[in-house]
Order: C-alpha cells, then structure tokens, then sequence
C-alpha cells in the first residue's frame, strides 16, 4: 500500500528517499537516505538478551548482568557499524557498451570506499531486474560491480533503481539504501537474421559487377583509414612491417547496397521492419559492402566500417522514440 | 520483499568449513568449566557430537536424518534421568543445554541455524556463572565471547580473513564496553528471585549447620573456602579477640546438640566501649544467620537479633551479601535471664556419659560457687595433656566420657561439647556457640579473611552478676589456637590443606595479594546491588531514585553515548588529500561561471575547454591544469607545488 502511494507521488517519494532520481556523476550515500532495521536473526538476538536478563535477575548473577550488557552494548555498536558499512561510500556509473535488444546490458557501477576501513559485503542489487553482486571493498580503495540486465526493448535502458545493503559485522541490522544514478545503455532492435536484398536501381549497375556480395575473397591491403574496423587490420602485416593496414576483400571492391525502409513489405510492423533492417545492417557490415540506411526522415549514404555501422543501429534504435 | 533468493539472508548462505570450525571452538570454550563438573560420559558425548559434525563437513557428507537426530537426544535424556533422577534440576538441565548445543550443530546447515547455536553459546556462558563468578571464569568467558563474537562477524563476511573479523569482534565488544558500563550501574535492580528456584539451586555450599555432633567442625576446618570478609574501619582486633558468632547451641541428645526451638525474649543491644566499625561480605552459605564479632550492637537492614544475641537474616543468604555492623569487645553484663531460659541451659540427657556427671557432681560439692566450677572444669583441661588435632579417633555412645578420659584428642567441637556438658551437670547454665575464630589479615589491604577452617565451637555459662560469659575451654587447653590461629596450633598432617601448613609462607603471600583483587572484585562488581545503586544515584545527587529516574537517566545517557559512537565511527572517512579538495573547489568555481566538469572529462580536456569558454582566466585555468596533473598523477608532490595549486585556485575568480 505504501509502495503504491509513493509510486503515485513522486515528490513525496523523493522527499522520503531523500533526492531526485536520476542523479547526475557521483553519487554519495549521505547518512540521510541509509536507512536501518533490525533483521530476523536481531530480533532472535534482543530474545536471547531478554532471556539473559530474567535469568540474570531470577539468580542475582552480577557477571550475567555484566554478560547481557555487554551483549546490548555490543548490539548497539553493530548497529552503528552497519550503518557506517554504507555510509557515505560513493557510487559512480560507468560507460555501458550498446547491446542489442533480448541480450543483457552490463551496467558498471564503481563503488568508491572513501574510509579508512573496509567495507565487506555490500549487496547491489538491482531492482528492476534483481541482477544481484555481493562486493568487498578494502580499505581506502573501490570496488567495481557490473550488473547484468536484460534489455528487453530498443532504446534508452536507464539503470533504474539500485538498491545497496548489507548486514555486516554482525548480521542483527540490515543498513540500504537506494542509488539512481544517471546512467544509460543504448539498445538497438533485435536483429533479425535474414538475406540481404538484392542490389537495386541506379546502385546495382555497380553492385552487381562483383558477383557474389557475401564473397570474403581477400584482394590486397592498403593504407589503413580511422574509419576502417579493427578486425579488417592486417595485424600480421602491422606487426611485420609497422605501418597500419588494412585488409581489403573482393566483394568491398564497389558494391553499394541501399538498406530501404520503403522497400521492406507493408505486412511488417514498425518493430520487425526495425528488427530486419538491423540484422541486414550487421550482415552487410560482415559483408565489407558498401551499404547505405534510408528511414523515413533519415538517410545514411552507403560507407562501411565501425562508425557507419553504430551510427545506422543507433538510428534504428531510436526511431519514433520520443 | 521479493521472492529472488537473497545472498545476504542467513537462511540461504550454507555453513562453510571455517565458520564451523569457529563455532565449535567457541561452543568448546564455553562448555570447558562445565566439562570439569560433568559426568565423563556427557563431555565425551558433546565432543564426539562435534567431531561428528566436522567429519560430514569433511566428507561433504549430507547430514544425519532428523529422526537420528532425535534417537540421540532421547537417548541422552534417557542416561541424564538416569544419572540424577530428573531433569528438572540446575544440574541436569545445563548439561541438557551442553549436549543440546552439539545436537544444534548436527542439523546445522545455513548461517541461521549456525547464529542460532553462537546465541546458544552466548547463553552457555551465563549457565557458567551459576557456579562461580570469580575472575578466571569472568576471563576465560571474556575469551569465549570474543571467539562467538568473532564467529557471528564471519558468518556476515564469509570472504573477510579470520584475523580481520576477529579484529572487527574485539572492536564491537570494547565499543560496548561503555554502554554495558552505563547499563550495568543504571539499569534499574531488582531484588530476586522472581520464581521458585530448581531443588539443587544452591547446592554444594558449606559452612555451619544448625547442629554439631563430634566431627562436624572438624571437617569443615578442612576446607579453605572462604566463609566471609571483614574490612574494619581502622586497625581490626587482635586474633584472640576476634570470635565471630554464630549459631548458639542450647539442646544435647547425647551425641549432638542443636540449636532447638527458638525462645521468646526480646535482646536487649549491648553498650559498652572500645567498640569496632566493619563491614562483612559473607559468601552464601543457605542458612539464615549472619556472622558477627562479639558482641554485636547493632542489627543489618532485613536481620534482625534473636533472644541468645544471634544475628539472623531474613532470607537465607544465597549469594554474597554486605552489611555493615557496629561490635563492642566489653559489653556492659546483662544480669538477668529468663527462668525457661536458664532451666533449658542446664538440661542434660540422662544415662549418657556417668563417668563426666560423676565428676561434675564431685566438683558442684566441693565448690563455692558457679565461678569456682568453671575455673576448675578449665584446669582440668589444662592438666589433661590433650591432644589437638583435625584426625580425633572416633567417639561411641558415650562421646564426652569417652574424649575426656579415654582418647585424650579432640579438635574445638569435643572440648567444648565437653565442657559445656560438664558444666550443665555440675548445675551451671551453660550452652554452646559455634562460629569462626581468628581469620587471616591480609597484610595488603587490612583485610580479615575468615575461611571455613577457622570454624570454631566454644561455650558461655551464665554466672549471677556477669551475666552469660564466654569461655573458650580449646583456648584453656591451647593458648596457642587462638592467639595465632589453628594453623599453628593443630600439628601438621596430611590432613591440612596445603595453604593451612605453616612453612607455606611465601604461597600465602601470594595468595594474599590475589585475595585483595578478589575481594575488590567481589564488592564492587559482583556485590553490585539495589542497595549500592540507591547510594550511587544518592552520592550523585539523586535521592530516592526509583526506576523511572533510572530508566530515564539510562535511556539518555545510552543515546548520547551511540550519537558519540556514530560520529567518533564516522571521523574515520578518509578526508580529501589537499589537493583533491583544492581542485573540487577549481571544477565548483568553474561551474558557477557555466563550465561544468562532465563525469568522463579527464583534467586535460576539461581545463582547455575552460580555458576557451573563460578567457579572461584562461592563464590560471591551464596552470592549475598542469598542477594538478602533476600533483595527481606524476611524481613531483611536493608542498611548495600544493600551496601554488591552492593559491591559485584562492585567486581565480568566480564572475
């Protein structure tokens, strides 16, 4: 009930979890929003305690008295060590790689120590997903977690909320707290594997002169271009000569082939037409051709190599997206 | 919460190796004191229940079935009924725990279970103090405690190294410390029990009994356990003088004489000179009297005098208890006594002992009055050439005509059972006291230590116009016995305990020293009571607490105390280095003026795109860009280049 009233008011949430979701660079547990309770095993604890007093009392043994203080006492400093365990530790997000949508995303998140303690056992979890890490952090140093979310749909995949807990020294107190960071992975459509078209119109007058556009017939090397992608490097050549190739393949050699938004059947939804093109993106990249992207209101020229690729799937991934 | 399985949750994480290694050394530390009182059979069992759960941890075997689990608990309770007849009792019911605590680990497979069974140790350890609190237990259970606490920190942080958690447990106890300190003398007291005790509750204590037949004290001076202490205020009477009483005698049946019905009367305190200041910490002894040096003129708090000067608590004393008392050495005489009374004091049962009654009658003839008697009956002793001695030859029947006429040997209990038979016959009112005589000075701290072989049996008679006089007829026979103590007096045998011979000077000495810290140790930690916590409250200011002061001065002291810990726990956060602060304050300044650092913007890119958005400061920007790199990542920190970094940075201007 409570969770669905401050799902209905942001403000108020905010206001409870003390601050304003996504949060930009790092981001640090202030005692305000670590927040904590006893566990089970602290109430079966405060129990014992209880049982020690009356026995205490019941046979007048001053060391029992002295034994179930202590005891309380003890409690009370796990509890505050449990709290600091989370206490003002620093969470930064990292860069999270593209993936395509049905993969994971890793979201990377550093967690900065910033003591002169350690900080063993923090669970990071996240909450949408429930990918789960528990963590070690020594002292005056920073740990490293990546959470592997599954990015069901294309488009921006924000982190959401991250919860951070843990129990330790003692297990009696359970210490979290809720992290939203600003941090996002781009996820492209799903590809879909299937032939590419045929070379069509004015473009296949100089496609087709290369027979077989898939052929990955190795032609020659030459002088390697910023664009060009690192598994087309001739790295023997490189390492044997010093100077950076590149491999180059009979079907590169002036194929050009237009992936067409317009061409694909009207039968198709938005998302399977996206799925398409995106699997034809990638197979025309492995290909070497020289491809091109026409989406209605965006239009690639033909090139090939990393940039053009990530530049087209970037594009696919945030069609129609507000 | 959600039903995704939890890696913190206790019920899912399985028992390592180490955690159960900690555990069973924990568990075998605190059930050590037990071992040594148990029965062989229940240790034996214990240890091999714990070895057993080592080797299916070693075999990576699955546990035992609940259903063996419980065969070998009945069994136990089985061999424990068979051993004391019940389970019911202190005794059996803590060795049920010992045995319970390996049958816990037997089905202990997750980190719950395992907490379960360190709260068991927990408990354990207070079952320890049921016997003794002394300081070696009180520091051998420090230790245990260390070790369970150290074992509940490893099940939180399986990866963490043993000695860090260890570490880590020792650094939770000394934070508690304080708290517990706060606790222990806030917390408000109450006076036990708050139920009926087991039968066997109190067990095992020695000390005098209501009776004494020949024999009973003379077993008793061979324990050395400690009957109780007395701190005088200024210098503590000499040995003679210190007879401390106790239980008054008035019924013989022949054989033994008891203390009988108690007798109407109302004492009146005596008054008198030279009068002593002390407090008594008596050791529980279950009966109700309390020890006093003659004569005490004053009553304790819940005591009060019966008709023959004894002092008798309320309750019987159970655990060590403290009061305070006023003694006069030269009571002013009480004359007159009770009819009931003196007749009572000089019955004697008929047909035992002819050859003492014969002589007493000779005596009572020849005599011109009570006062003649008794110098005679002494002399009499003095001439007997007796034999003092912890091994007098068994008494028949006749027990008095036998000692005086025939063994010739006897400790305190023949001699004054003895003398005050022969004084009853010669028509002397007489009776018997029983108590402690002498005690050891502590040459450390000035304090008498009365230990149970500094039993004593002594007599008083009732003489007109004196009133009831002591005589000690051990004393007649014996100077020596209360001049210098029984160690001296009685010859040396086998019979003694090893600290009673005398050529044991130097271990006495040492066990001197170690009774001043005991006896500290036991008034002002374990004789820690309602009483002492009202003069506490009182000596601070607070009169008449009652426990909603307690509670209240408690609860906030305890929470400014954790407030304290919070923040002494938090000053340990690593504070910026100086040049990290300086150049937070660089990208802050900067900011304002709209060139705001983004997260992946590395120190270079950042400060010339500062430079080019802030031309005015352009210079500066790029400087302090090169220090901090320099600072930050090479090799040149020195202070001369921090205080330009920070100068710098103090100089650039924000609009």
């Amino acid at each position: 009930m409570i969770a669905r009233l401050l799902d209905r008011n942001p403000r108020l949430a905010n206001w409870i979890w003390g601050f304003t979701p996504p949060e930009r660079g790092t981001v640090v547990l202030v005692h305000r929003r670590v927040y904590i309770l006893p566990t089970r095993l602290g109430w079966l604890f405060a129990a014992t305690l209880t049982i020690l007093l009356i026995g205490s009392i019941n046979y007048a043994l001053a060391l029992g008295f002295g034994l179930t203080f202590l005891l309380a006492g003890m409690g009370i400093a796990g509890m505050v060590q449990t709290a600091r365990n989370l206490a003002r530790l620093a969470v930064t997000p990292g860069r999270a790689e593209p993936v395509f949508a049905g993969d994971t995303a890793q979201f990377r998140l550093y967690l900065d120590g910033r003591a002169g303690f350690d900080r063993p056992a923090i669970l990071v979890r996240h909450l949408g997903s429930g990918a789960q890490l528990v963590l070690d952090i020594p002292a005056g140093g920073a740990g490293e977690v990546v959470l592997q979310v599954p990015a069901r749909h294309r488009g921006w995949l924000a982190i959401g909320r991250v919860m951070l807990e843990t129990r330790f020294p003692l297990g009696l107190f359970r210490a979290w707290s809720y992290v939203e960071a600003e941090a996002r992975c781009l996820v492209y459509p799903q590809p879909e594997r299937s032939p590419l078209p045929r070379a069509s119109g004015e473009a296949a007058r100089g496609a087709m002169r290369s027979p077989t556009p898939g052929n990955e017939d190795f032609a020659g090397l030459r002088g390697y271009q910023p664009s060009d992608s690192p598994r087309h490097v001739a790295w023997k050549a490189v390492a044997r000569t010093g100077d950076m190739l590149t491999k180059q393949f009979a079907g590169e050699s002036g194929a050009e082939l237009w992936l067409d938004w317009q061409l694909l059947p009207a039968s198709l939804s938005i998302e399977m037409r996206l799925s398409r093109l995106t699997g034809w993106v990638l197979s025309a990249e492995r290909s070497g051709a020289l491809y091109g992207l026409r989406l209605p209101g965006a239009e690639f020229p033909p090139s090939h190599g990393d940039a053009h690729r990530t530049a087209c799937l970037q594009a696919l991934a945030l069609f129609r997206l507000p | 919460m959600s039903a995704l399985p939890h890696p913190l949750a206790p019920e899912l994480r399985s028992v390592s190796a180490r955690d159960l290694v900690w555990l069973i050394g924990s568990l075998a530390l605190v059930i050590v004191p037990h071992a040594l009182r148990a029965p062989w059979w229940v240790t034996l069992l214990t240890l091999c229940l714990y070895g057993w759960r080592v080797y299916f941890t070693l075999q990576r075997a699955p546990l035992p079935s609940r259903w063996m689990v419980l065969a070998v608990a009945a069994a136990a309770l089985l061999a424990l009924w068979i051993e004391y007849r019940t389970l019911f009792g202190r005794q059996p019911g803590i060795l049920l725990l010992v045995i319970f605590s390996g049958l816990k680990l037997l089905e202990t497979r997750t980190h719950r279970d395992a907490a379960v069974a360190a709260f068991l140790a927990y408990f354990l350890v207070i079952t320890n103090f049921l016997y003794t609190q002394s300081i070696p237990t009180a520091l051998l259970m420090s230790v245990a405690l260390l070790a369970t606490t150290a074992t509940l920190v490893g099940f939180a942080a399986p990866q963490r190294e043993s000695s860090a958690n260890l570490r880590t447990a020792g650094v939770l106890l000394a934070q508690g410390v304080p708290a517990a300190l706060i606790l222990f003398l806030l917390f408000p007291r109450v006076q036990g029990p708050l139920w009926g005790l087991p039968q066997d509750a109190y067990a095992g204590m020695t000390g005098l009994s209501e009776t004494m037949s020949p024999g009973t004290i003379t077993s008793l001076a061979q324990h050395d356990a400690i009957a109780f202490r007395a701190e005088f205020e200024g210098e503590p009477p000499l040995n003679a003088l210190r007879y401390w009483r106790g239980p008054v005698l008035w019924d013989f049946d022949g054989r033994t004489w008891s203390m009988g019905p108690e007798m109407r009367g109302k004492p009146s305190l005596p008054e008198g000179p030279a009068s002593y200041r002390y407090a008594v910490v008596l050791e529980a002894h279950n009966r109700n009297w309390l020890f006093a040096l003659e004569t005490a003129a004053s009553v304790p708090e819940r005591a009060r005098m019966t008709f023959d000067g004894q002092l008798v608590s309320a309750a019987p004393v159970r655990n060590r208890i403290r009061y305070e008392l006023v003694s006069v050495v030269a009571p002013a005489p009480q004359r007159t006594e009770a009819y009931g009374a003196l007749t009572r004091a000089m019955r004697v049962p008929k047909g035992f002992n002819p050859r003492a009654t014969a002589l007493a009658e000779q005596w009572r003839a020849g005599a011109a009055n009570d006062a003649d008697i008794v110098m005679r009956a002494l002399e009499f002793l003095r001439a007997g050439r007796y034999t003092y001695t912890l091994e007098p030859p068994p008494l028949g029947v006749h027990s008095v005509d036998e000692f005086l006429f025939d063994t010739h040997a006897g400790f305190c209990e023949h001699f004054a059972s003895a003398f005050t038979f022969l004084m009853r016959s010669a028509g002397v009112p007489s009776r018997v006291v029983t108590g402690y005589q002498g005690g050891d000075l502590n040459p450390y701290d000035r304090i008498v230590t009365v230990r149970q072989w500094d039993a004593h049996a002594w007599s008083e008679v009732f003489l007109s116009g004196r009133g009831w006089v002591r005589v000690d007829p051990t004393a007649a026979a014996f100077p020596r016995r209360v001049e210098s103590g029984v160690t001296l007096a009685v010859p040396q045998s086998a019979a003694m305990p090893l600290m009673m011979q005398p050529n044991m000077e130097w271990l006495r000495s040492m066990r001197n020293r170690w009774e001043a810290v005991a006896h500290k140790w036991n008034v002002w930690v374990l004789g820690y009571s309602p009483e002492r916590q009202r003069d506490l409250m009182e000596w601070v200011g607070i009169r008449d607490a009652d426990w909603r002061q307690l509670t209240a001065a408690l609860f906030s002291i305890l929470g400014v105390m954790t407030f304290g810990l919070l923040v002494w726990s938090l000053r340990r956060f690593a504070r910026p280095d100086p040049v990290q602060r300086a150049w937070r304050a660089f990208c802050g300044k900067l900011a304002r003026r709209g060139v705001e650092r983004a997260p992946h913007e590395g120190p270079r890119d950042y400060t010339a795109r500062a430079a080019r958005a802030v031309p005015d400061a352009r210079r500066t920007i790029l400087r302090v860009g090169e220090l901090y790199i320099g600072l930050r990542y090479g090799a040149h920190a020195s202070a001369p280049r921090v205080a330009r970094l920070q100068r710098l940075v103090r100089a650039l201007r924000v609009t």
